[in-house]
């Protein structure tokens, strides 16, 4: 039984809270990227947890392949040092790329991108901004191989500036490679699908490169896919430019393979971010 | 089965709101999730600076309706316009003009809730400085001070809903759509709700309101369209929804719960409907029904109550509740038994709603 009375609150008083002067012009692309960017950095600082494997891959990945793995293929762990970093700096930071892909499908998951979609902001601001926070991911990865990797001798001959541009060049690869998980998703139904999914690309992706070995060792048939390989020549691009030697070749190979991607999987995702289902 | 008729007239086309068309408008919208037919013709006009309540259970398409009308979800049919842009053509536009609080708190659970407030504000096109300014009006304004700065894992429902709705309300819309706003909210909280969403109309937005609640819509809409099974069954003012519904049940708490039975005979006589015994043994309830003597069931009540006291019975206190959602649905999907219901709601609509929502309706002494 509902005695409906009326409410002496309301006649005259508007309560605090409502909007007051005229709606804001909507954020340009850039602004709201960075919104979400500066999102995504609270998420880490909030769950740092989420940056484990983060830290864990560069660590173990660049302590392991080199004393594991040296002896055997180089004689020596320090001298398989100098061949494998560039590699281990790669697979490192390339591992930890799904973060963006797996922020979108969280979002999707929880209902919250029904939010962003009815405002009038950049369709692409949201997986963009989480590329932003995720830089800061890369840059960590990478970071702790090279300082790890110097700490335990690697000596490249192009000196610091060349692990510098190295790290640079990668994040340009990094990022567009995102791109391809954003895509996923906002697929898949749930985070760990895309997880899954990304680690499924990833592994082959990158141990069937040059990373661990020259390929005229391996069949023809994996000699094709490796030297096809946009890692390979990643790879091959980080250490003839740690080695100081010219790697402006296979440095527009990996733009071009970057470009590529980006070109394709952006777009893709835009649509599916608009697409009203 | 358009029960309490009264559909608004057609609207004309390609017109602004502010040159005077609907500020909500669709025409026969659908919609199917695989073998479900979630919409079946959805028509629905809501004038500008109106408060309009889509009443229905759960399932009956209501925010399917609000997701095609915000945007997110394509229709399978029909057509619909939004602050005078189409929602399929320029959902640009109308996202410039909406405000939509969905019915999952929309938030993020990792963040604070003045975290959120911020990043949603900073979405919303505030500068820096502006929306730090404008989280921390609407964390005063929906009492969430204290927890502005824990994670909003940590936040109990009702908490999550009231920053859910504070971010909705962070910059001025034309239209706001709110999916059962208070569902899951404390009763202070929930005229919190109600005084805001009274505000909102009374500064000149629409408000599109769904509920499972007949007494919510009752109290802030102008008009209320009920739909079931993605239809709307019937749309009108609350008066007209409630006249063909019936006027609810007449409680009556007996003085000496030893005169039960004799008021029960007495009741079942003047009302001529079946009287209940309530669970308190001096406690009675019956059904009035939709005004069928041609009289309102606030006068049939007052009459019955009256007609007690002549009989030496002492009423302690009695009440006029509404009717009940279920009641509602019972009356504009069954057939009334007692002629047709929009005669009856067109005479009688008035009476009834102004004793439910203006006076007290609890009575004390007799």
């Amino acid at each position: 039984m509902t005695a409906i009375t009326a409410d002496p609150a309301i006649s005259g008083a508007t309560p605090q809270g409502l909007p007051a002067g005229p709606r804001p012009e909507p954020p340009s692309p850039w602004a709201a990227s960075v919104a979400f960017g500066w999102r995504a950095l609270l998420k880490i600082k909030h769950v740092p947890e989420m940056l484990f494997d983060v830290i864990a891959i560069p660590v173990v990945f660049t302590l392991m392949f080199t004393y594991l793995f040296g002896g055997a293929l180089a004689g020596s762990p320090h001298r398989y040092l100098q061949f494998i970093l560039p590699g281990t700096l790669v697979m490192a930071v390339l591992l930890v790329t799904m973060y963006a892909g797996t922020g979108l499908a969280t979002d999707r998951a929880k209902g919250i991108t029904e939010r962003f979609r009815a405002q009038p902001i950049w369709r692409l601001a949201p997986a963009a901004g989480a590329l932003l926070g995720d830089i800061a991911r890369y840059l960590l990865a990478a970071g702790l191989v090279a300082l790890l990797g110097v700490a335990i001798g690697f000596r490249p001959a192009g000196g610091a500036t060349s692990i510098l541009a190295g790290i640079g060049l990668l994040l340009v690869f990094a990022l567009a490679l995102s791109w391809a998980w954003t895509t996923l998703g906002l697929l898949l139904r749930t985070p760990q699908a895309v997880t899954s999914a990304a680690t499924v690309v990833l592994f082959p992706l990158t141990l069937a490169s040059n990373v661990f070995v020259a390929p005229p060792t391996m069949p023809g048939w994996l000699q094709a896919f490796v030297s096809v390989n946009p890692v390979s020549h990643l790879v091959t691009a980080e250490r003839a430019l740690m080695a100081g030697a010219p790697a402006g070749g296979q440095i527009a190979w990996v733009l071009l393979a970057s470009t590529i991607l980006a070109a394709v999987f952006a777009p893709l995702t835009a649509w599916l971010y608009g697409r009203q289902r | 089965m358009n029960t309490a008729q009264a559909t608004p007239e057609p609207a004309r086309r390609n017109r602004s709101p502010s040159s005077g068309g609907p500020a909500i408008e669709a025409e026969r919208l659908e919609k199917r999730f695989g073998d479900r037919r979630a919409l079946a013709g959805v028509d629905l006009a809501v004038a500008p600076g109106t408060v309009f309540g889509l009443l229905g259970p759960n399932g009956a398409g209501k925010t399917t309706t609000v997701r095609i009308l915000a945007t997110l979800l394509a229709p399978d049919g029909g057509r619909a316009r939004v602050a005078g842009h189409d929602v399929a053509a320029e959902p640009g536009l109308v996202r410039r003009a909406i405000a939509l609080a969905g019915q999952s708190a929309t938030v993020d659970e990792d963040l604070t809730g003045r975290e959120n407030l911020v990043f949603l504000a900073r979405l919303a096109g505030l500068r820096r400085a502006a929306a730090k300014a404008r989280a921390a009006q609407l964390l005063a304004a929906f009492d969430l001070q204290e927890a502005a700065a824990r994670q909003v894992k940590a936040y109990s429902g009702g908490m999550r809903r009231r920053l859910d709705l504070a971010a909705s309300l962070i910059a001025r819309a034309e239209v706001y759509f709110l999916d059962e706003p208070t569902t899951g909210l404390d009763p202070a909280s929930r005229a919190q709700v109600h005084r805001l969403i009274r505000a909102l109309a009374a500064g000149g937005a629409t408000v599109l309101l769904t509920t499972q609640y007949l007494d919510e819509a009752d109290q802030l809409a102008a008009r209320i369209a009920v739909i079931d099974h993605g239809t709307v069954i019937a749309e009108g003012t609350p008066g007209q929804l409630k006249a063909a519904a019936g006027a609810g049940t007449l409680r009556i708490r007996l003085a000496d719960p030893a005169q039960r039975p004799k008021a029960r005979r007495a009741l079942a006589g003047l009302l001529e409907v079946s009287v209940h015994d309530g669970a308190d043994p001096a406690e009675l309830t019956a059904q009035i029904p939709a005004a069928a003597s041609g009289r309102p069931a606030s006068g049939q009540a007052a009459a019955a109550v009256a007609e007690l006291a002549w009989a030496g019975i002492t009423v302690g206190e009695f009440a006029l509740g509404q009717p009940s959602l279920e009641q509602v649905f019972l009356a504009l999907t069954s057939q009334p038994p007692a002629g047709p219901a929009p005669t009856a709601a067109g005479l009688a609509p008035a009476a009834s709603l102004a004793t439910a929502t203006g006076s007290p309706a609890t009575t004390k002494g007799s």
